[in-house]
């Protein structure tokens, strides 16, 4: 079956906002099916509210509305555009909703729109429990023993009848929501009530409980004439009972004989055969480790995290020929992309071991509860390619960039014995670790098997590194040694430690001795035929391939590494759009990364890509193999410009800014002496270094003050803090405090936080745009609502801004980009922090201001002046007829134990775009895409607790809340208990918390907005977010309907539908 | 302790011996299939070479009976880049050392063995040794010039000395043995079938004499150019009785009606060839193992057509008869190592059986 000729234009939905469970990877398959369908001449359409992704740029898609993706949204888009058919398979749970709910709401046969790929009956039968559990029994594949239910009681009575342990699964939710083991009845019951609410349908499937059974995973393709084929199966480290996007899993599966594999494979043909998926699919499977009893435990029929996964580590991509399939090819008429010359049906051999290793935000969440079940808690992963599993995982934990680079973990030694057993047997994010410690301790591999259900293949391979290593330890250096542990891919780094010696030493004695890698090639053929993809990892073995030579000068750019709070998608889009100017400008684009979610690691986008740890020594690596001009380190978030000093110092050269000048942009010291000679002002600070000289410190300067440990174990604790008090418990819970570790205080500063992007090239600034924030400072920039143009700067302040971004700029000899925050009061205007480097509001930028800021900033750094690019200097000129909002989004739903109140230190995990004519009409649209309720009818009761300060202060919202056709509460004369159990009960539709600056984590506080959030409550920690939240809410209550517009296209589309 | 492989090009790979000591002469091929370790070691059609696995992991899950494809390994040497020296699993009776030790099957690990890959993919399929002992390299690449690895005929050294029958209770079918696995005895008899296995130079009359309703030709090892007299007889079988190959079965099949066969330059061996049948349209991933393939210009007049072809490389993947209950195709069904996806074929036989069957009667009956 060719390309259907029926078609012309095509609809494509995204997966919105960067959240727990739904990351990047819908990023990167959306690109790929977009791309897929314009190779093809169709015009692709395409919605998303993330304007971070790369999907969303011009180049892949002819017509983008950053819209809130809400089935009433799309449905106006549909109607405006018309298009021939829909692909709701590349966007996630999020993209399959919707297309479920134009569908019941009779949208798509209203409009006459076809869903292409998998059909809607089909993802049903899927997704529904229990169509799916009848359907798998119809074809003979075993399912555990479950029953849908809708309350306590039924499934109180399940599991006296099947026994406990029972596991529950609510319907329709991403990352395992509100889902979990219940070992008891009464976990039972919490567990089922909190399913209960977390599913769209309120119903939750309980299921006897396979926790322990080896967990595989199986990526299937399908198309329309039922050819099928496995990209690749993937078995987990852990097993069942820890969620897969939590798990440590390796590809392929190395614990399956040929005989498990057949049988898992053979079934997963069936079952997509039974669906009637047309296009990828994901189906995950438990198999005894005891027999050859499995079962099935969920499909999902369409491309997710894992076919992601997959696609990086065979080279085969899986959305992108799904994305073909859609539109109506059959598999072996679709062109192998990698050998260019045989067909797409083919099942790619792998000649190395895949270790994929998720990244938690326990770093940043100090509090959360890290254990490990059901729910889904990682924010993002790391991938590592290597010859071996202990090559492989040594590579993928350095690759975490969580400050190890073996199975030590420091502090591990002094943990008691009990401690460690209960935590090899209650997974946790440091579980790995703690493995590596009980092998040290010589407990057997047996104990660890028993303790932990790991199977003994993975344990007896943790054994020997750590083996290895004390090899090391022992007898020191030797040729041999260093050999083998080289041959595991032990870095130097570890070496050196276990030695005794510094890294430099084990560099220089590898050398000595011959021991380098070589780099070999991603071919998804084990070599079979002659394949030219330019993907390679790196290994201690003899044969070096693909030669680097280059008729094309060459820039290395570094990558941001795995998705964590703080730096996510935004940077990825940076790296992306940078190797495009690189490329364009002449010059041969080489990366390195290693996040399998992403754009940047799709071996089309770059000249060539080393999926390798962002550490020093393998960057090194790269370096000497390819001898490339420079490096470029201002894409790559924190983790590249890490990176820049030790380079430097090893005389690689830096291209872009130069260190010495990021250095005087990030030393608190010299950062200060440069402001002080331009005379620009920044909040007084000051530094100590005794824990005793603190409250001195803080008197002088004023309360309330900004406080930060310039070193913390676990967590970054900044705090505003208001008084004594507060300080006084700040500092007994600080980390260490002393002449290398000293503490930095500000004043703080109340007022407006205005941030900007500028691009220099050394001499000449421009600066794209001002952005203000909604929220006062002390609620961290990522974690703000900004806004763009600014509302309320005067002219003067704006002209100030300018020119002190240009002045810092030039002082710093910025080349390429520059990201600068301010603080202003009635007075002045402060400089909170310069990052010599790209940032999270680039993306968001550059669209809404249409300056391509990524490109000018990246040809400024390789030496094009902004005049050669014929580009003005200053503020770039803001629109007076439109306003873009950016609105964080959280994840707190899946991090139970983090305190959702917004502080200095960053929460959110996303964010999605807003636009309108007005402030309040793009925070209308900005809201409803974070996902904050818009409905008149049924209740709508704001409980409100506040402080008496707050609510002196704030006297005069509080009163016009009626008119937001909202019932105010007051809950402070309120038990906790009787809060959360009206929030429970779907008594309270907002909650308001503000406390100013009292940040003691009272338990009453927590208590209630956790059951908030467990209930998609919204809860409002700041008065700014919920005055925007109001002005959002009156235009709603409006009900007039706000145009939506097209990103590509001049004019703006309107369709008389009333909102809400 | 150390071992090297020496290629005939001069080649030569140093790294750890396991397995047996001592030097053992094949001709070096690869596969890629990434599970089914045991099931390849035991296939009788590796018989005379030196199997190179592409996945670097080898052993991780032990070896157990169940995975045997004959009575033991048949392979020359085995190469990997790592063996499990503990495997995991429940079945998992020894690990891979000690099975190949027992065998006396000589091994190397610890070798890049895509570099080796490559340098087969590139020469085509080359003459090796593996070595422990302390002989020049020198040596060893002159004997492997003068043809040291070759064998000659090897169906000889694997097939059934004796018949073999394994009672059912349905059609009657003559196994010719020229070194078949395990696997087709188990798809054709699971299915109920009678079936008896025979030597592979058994005649035709021998054959018909046993009145089956199907024969089927098995794969094994070898040039199929060198089995004149194995050709000779199933030309005596075609249009008598319904013919089923498999692999060299089916390079036999097409011989005896007259097509040609040659070399491929490194073989077709892994679990992942992706095969397309032109009557349906339908793909499949087979199972695959063979050095030789049937010519594809070499067809005509042979009463033959395709039926199949590999999407890889184009080659000839099945074959049937246009006037005669025939058919084969060149890859394996049974799997063992590999994807199930073409068990139906097995169905087909048995149809083609039940239908020449009642033709038969038929004809009688006029
Ligand atoms: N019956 C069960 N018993 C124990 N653990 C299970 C069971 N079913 C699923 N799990 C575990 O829960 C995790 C999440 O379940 P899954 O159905 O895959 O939800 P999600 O849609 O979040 O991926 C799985 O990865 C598995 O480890
Ligand atoms: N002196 C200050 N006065 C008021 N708010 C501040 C001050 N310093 C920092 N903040 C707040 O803390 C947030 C984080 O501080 P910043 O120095 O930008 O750290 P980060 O490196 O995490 O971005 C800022 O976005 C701002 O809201
Ligand atoms: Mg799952
Ligand atoms: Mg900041």
């Amino acid at each position: 079956m060719p390309l259907r000729s029926d078609l012309r234009k095509v609809l494509v939905i995204g997966s919105g906002p960067i959240a727990i469970g739904q990351s990047a990877e819908f990023d990167y398959a959306g690109t790929q099916a977009c791309q897929a369908l314009q190779e093809e001449g169709l015009e692709v359409v395409l919605v998303n509210s993330n304007p971070a992704t790369i999907m969303t740029d011009n180049a892949v898609a002819d017509r983008v509305y950053l819209e809130p993706l809400t089935p009433e949204t799309v449905a106006r888009i549909l109607r405006a555009e018309r298009p021939d058919g829909l692909l709701a398979t590349f966007g996630g749970q999020t993209g399959l909703n919707i297309a479920v709910e134009l569908d019941r709401m009779g949208v798509l046969e209203e409009v006459g729109v076809e869903v292409l790929g998998t059909s809607l009956e089909a993802i049903m039968k899927a997704e529904d429990r229990e169509l799916f559990r009848s359907l798998m029994h119809r074809i003979g594949e075993p399912v555990p023993e479950s029953l849908s239910v809708a309350s306590f009681e039924q499934a109180q009575a399940f599991a006296q009848e099947i026994g406990l342990p029972i596991i529950v699964r609510p319907a329709y939710t991403l990352g395992g929501t509100g889902g979990g083991i219940a070992e008891d009845m009464a976990s039972l019951q919490r567990i089922v009530e909190q399913g209960v609410q977390a599913s769209p349908i309120g119903q939750v499937l309980v299921e006897r409980s396979i926790a322990g059974f080896k967990e595989v995973e199986y990526e299937v393709i399908r198309d329309s004439g039922n050819n099928r084929i496995v990209i690749c199966n993937m078995e987990n480290f852990d097993p069942v009972g820890v969620h897969t996007g939590d798990s440590i899993v390796v590809a392929p599966s190395q614990t399956l004989s040929d005989g498990d594999y057949q049988l898992l494979r053979t079934s997963s043909l069936n079952i997509v055969e039974a669906i009637g998926i047309e296009g990828g699919c994901n189906v995950q499977f438990a198999l005894d480790p005891h027999s050859d009893q499995y079962y099935l435990i969920e499909v999902n029929p369409r491309v997710s995290r894992s076919s992601a996964l997959a696609s990086k580590a065979t080279g085969y991509p899986i959305a992108k020929i799904a994305a073909k399939i859609a539109i109506g090819y059959a598999l072996d008429e679709i062109r192998n992309p990698v050998t260019g010359k045989t067909s797409a049906f083919f099942e790619p051999a792998l000649d190395y071991v895949v270790t994929k290793i998720p990244r938690w935000p326990f770093d940043k969440f100090a509090d959360a509860d890290r254990r490990l079940s059901t729910q889904m808690k990682a924010t993002g992963e790391v991938m590592a390619i290597e010859r071996t599993f202990e090559a492989s995982l040594l590579k993928a934990i350095r690759s975490l960039e969580i400050g190890l680079d073996s199975l030590d973990l420091p502090g591990t030694d002094e943990l008691e014995e009990r401690e460690i057993e209960r935590r090899l047997g209650q997974a946790d994010d440091e579980r790995l670790f703690l493995l590596g410690e009980a092998l040290r301790r010589e407990w057997s591999t047996e104990r660890l098997h028993d303790l932990s259900g790991i199977d003994l293949w993975f344990l007896n391979k943790l054994e020997r590194i750590v083996r290895t290593v004390q090899g090391i330890e022992q007898e020191g250096l030797g040729a041999n040694r260093v050999l083998q542990a080289k041959r595991m891919n032990v870095p130097d780094t570890a070496i050196a430690r276990a030695a005794g010696l510094i890294e430099r030493d084990v560099r220089e004695f590898r050398k000595g001795v011959g021991v380098r890698p070589v780099y070999k090639m991603v071919d998804t053929c084990a070599a079979e035929f002659d394949a030219a993809t330019p993907y390679y990892y790196s290994t201690y073995e003899e044969e070096e391939e693909g030669s680097p030579t280059s008729d094309r000068p060459k820039c290395l750019i570094l990558g941001s590494g795995p998705i964590r709070i703080g730096q996510g998608i935004e940077f990825d889009y940076c790296t992306v759009q940078a190797i495009e100017a690189i490329k364009q400008a002449g010059y041969e684009a080489i990366i390195i990364n290693n996040n399998p979610e992403t754009v940047s690691t799709d071996f089309n986008t770059s000249d060539r890509l080393y999926f390798e740890p962002l550490h020093l020594e393998d960057v090194l690596h790269v370096i000497e193999r390819e001898q490339p001009e420079g490096v470029i380190v201002q894409f790559g978030g924190q983790t590249a410009i890490n990176l820049a000093a030790p380079l430097a110092e090893l005389g690689v050269r830096i291209i872009g800014t130069q260190v010495d000048d990021i250095d005087r942009a990030e030393d608190r010291e010299r950062f200060d002496r440069l402001l002080a000679d331009l005379g620009i002002p920044r909040p007084l600070g000051k530094t100590f270094y005794q824990k005793e000289q603190a409250l001195k410190v803080a008197e002088e300067l004023g309360y309330p003050v900004v406080v930060r440990p310039s070193y913390v174990l676990g967590g970054r604790a900044m705090e505003v803090v208001s008084n004594e008090r507060e300080l006084l418990r700040y500092m007994a819970k600080a980390a260490q405090i002393n002449e290398d570790h000293p503490v930095l205080v500000d004043r703080y500063i109340s007022g407006i936080e205005v941030e900007v992007d500028a691009i220099s090239d050394g001499h000449n600034v421009l600066v794209p745009g001002i952005m203000e924030h909604v929220e006062r400072a002390g609620v961290h920039s990522g974690d703000s609502i900004a806004v763009y143009p600014p509302q309320r700067l005067s002219e003067e302040q704006k002209r100030t801004i300018v020119d002190y971004t240009t002045r810092i700029a030039q002082a710093l000899q910025v080349q390429g980009i520059v990201n600068i925050q301010y603080v202003l009061d009635d007075e002045q205007v402060y400089v909170i922090e310069v990052n010599p480097r790209s940032s999270r509001t680039v993306p968001w930028l550059s669209k809404i201001t249409r300056v391509p800021i990524l490109g000018i900033a990246t040809r400024a750094l390789l030496g094009q002046s902004l005049l050669e690019q014929d580009l003005p200097t200053g503020l770039w000129p803001e629109p007076t007829d439109r306003v873009d909002v950016k609105v964080p989004v959280f994840s707190f739903l899946k991090l139970i134990g983090v305190d959702s109140t917004l502080g200095p230190e960053m929460k959110s995990t996303g964010e999605v775009i807003g636009r309108g004519r007005t402030l309040d009409e793009a925070l209308y649209n900005g809201l409803l895409a974070a996902g904050f309720p818009f409905v008149q009818r049924g209740r709508n009761t704001l409980l409100t607790l506040l402080s008496s300060e707050v609510r002196e202060e704030e006297e005069g919202v509080l009163e016009q809340v009626s008119e937001l056709g909202l019932a105010l509460q007051e809950g402070d004369s309120l038990s906790t208990d009787e809060i959360v159990q009206q929030i429970r009960s779907g008594g309270v539709q907002f909650l308001l918390t503000v406390h100013n600056r009292q940040k003691e984590k009272s338990t009453r506080l927590m208590a209630i907005r956790e059951a908030a959030i467990q209930r998609g409550v919204p809860v409002f920690t700041s008065f700014d977010t919920f005055r925007a939240y109001g002005a959002a809410r009156r235009i709603f209550l409006r009900g007039v309907e706000l145009p939506i517009t097209c990103m590509m296209a001049a004019t703006s589309v309107r369709q008389p539908t009333s909102v809400g | 302790m150390c071992a090297r492989l020496i290629l005939e090009n001069g080649a030569v790979f140093e790294g750890r011996s396991f397995g047996a000591d001592g030097e053992s002469f094949g001709e070096v091929v690869f596969t890629t299939g990434m599970t089914g370790y045991q099931e390849i070691l035991t296939d009788p059609s590796y018989c005379g070479q030196i199997v190179t696995m592409t996945y670097p992991l080898i052993g991780n899950y032990g070896v157990h009976p169940d995975h045997q494809e004959s009575k033991g390994p048949q392979v020359r040497g085995f190469v990997v880049r790592e063996f499990a020296e503990l495997p995991s699993h429940w079945k998992n009776q020894e690990n891979i050392d000690s099975y190949l030790k027992a065998a006396g099957i000589v091994g190397l690990a610890d070798i890049d063995t895509r570099k080796l890959t490559k340098i087969i993919r590139q020469s085509g399929t080359l003459g090796g040794v593996i070595t422990t002992l302390d002989t020049p390299t020198a040596d060893y690449v002159h004997r492997l010039q003068s043809g040291a690895h070759r064998i000659e005929r090897p169906v000889y050294e694997v097939t059934a000395t004796d018949t073999e029958h394994h009672p059912g209770d349905r059609l009657r079918v003559i196994a010719i043995d020229y070194g078949m696995k395990r696997g087709i005895l188990r798809s054709l008899h699971g299915r109920g079938l009678d079936v008896t296995v025979v030597p592979a130079d058994t005649t035709a009359e021998d054959i018909l004499e046993r009145k089956p309703h199907g024969v089927f030709l098995s794969n094994g090892p070898g040039d199929p150019e060198e089995y004149g007299e194995l050709v000779g007889h199933i030309k005596r079988l075609i249009g008598q009785v319904p013919l089923f190959g498999i692999c060299l079965g089916h390079q036999l099949i097409a011989k005896a009606c007259g097509a040609r066969t040659e070399r491929l330059p490194f073989g077709h061996r892994g679990s992942n060839h992706p095969v397309k049948d032109l009557l349906t349209g339908h793909c499949v991933i087979t199972s695959q193992n063979h050095g030789y393939v049937v010519q594809d210009d070499s067809l005509v007049g042979t009463g033959l057509e395709v039926t199949h072809i590999n999407l890889n490389d184009g080659s000839i993947e099945g074959l049937q008869h246009t006037e005669h209950p025939c058919f084969s195709v060149q890859y394996h069904p049974e799997a063992r190592p590999g994807p199930t996806d073409s068990d139906e074929l097995f169905d087909r036989f048995m149809k083609m059986m039940k239908a020449f069957g009642e033709e038969e009667r038929d004809a009688l009956a006029i």
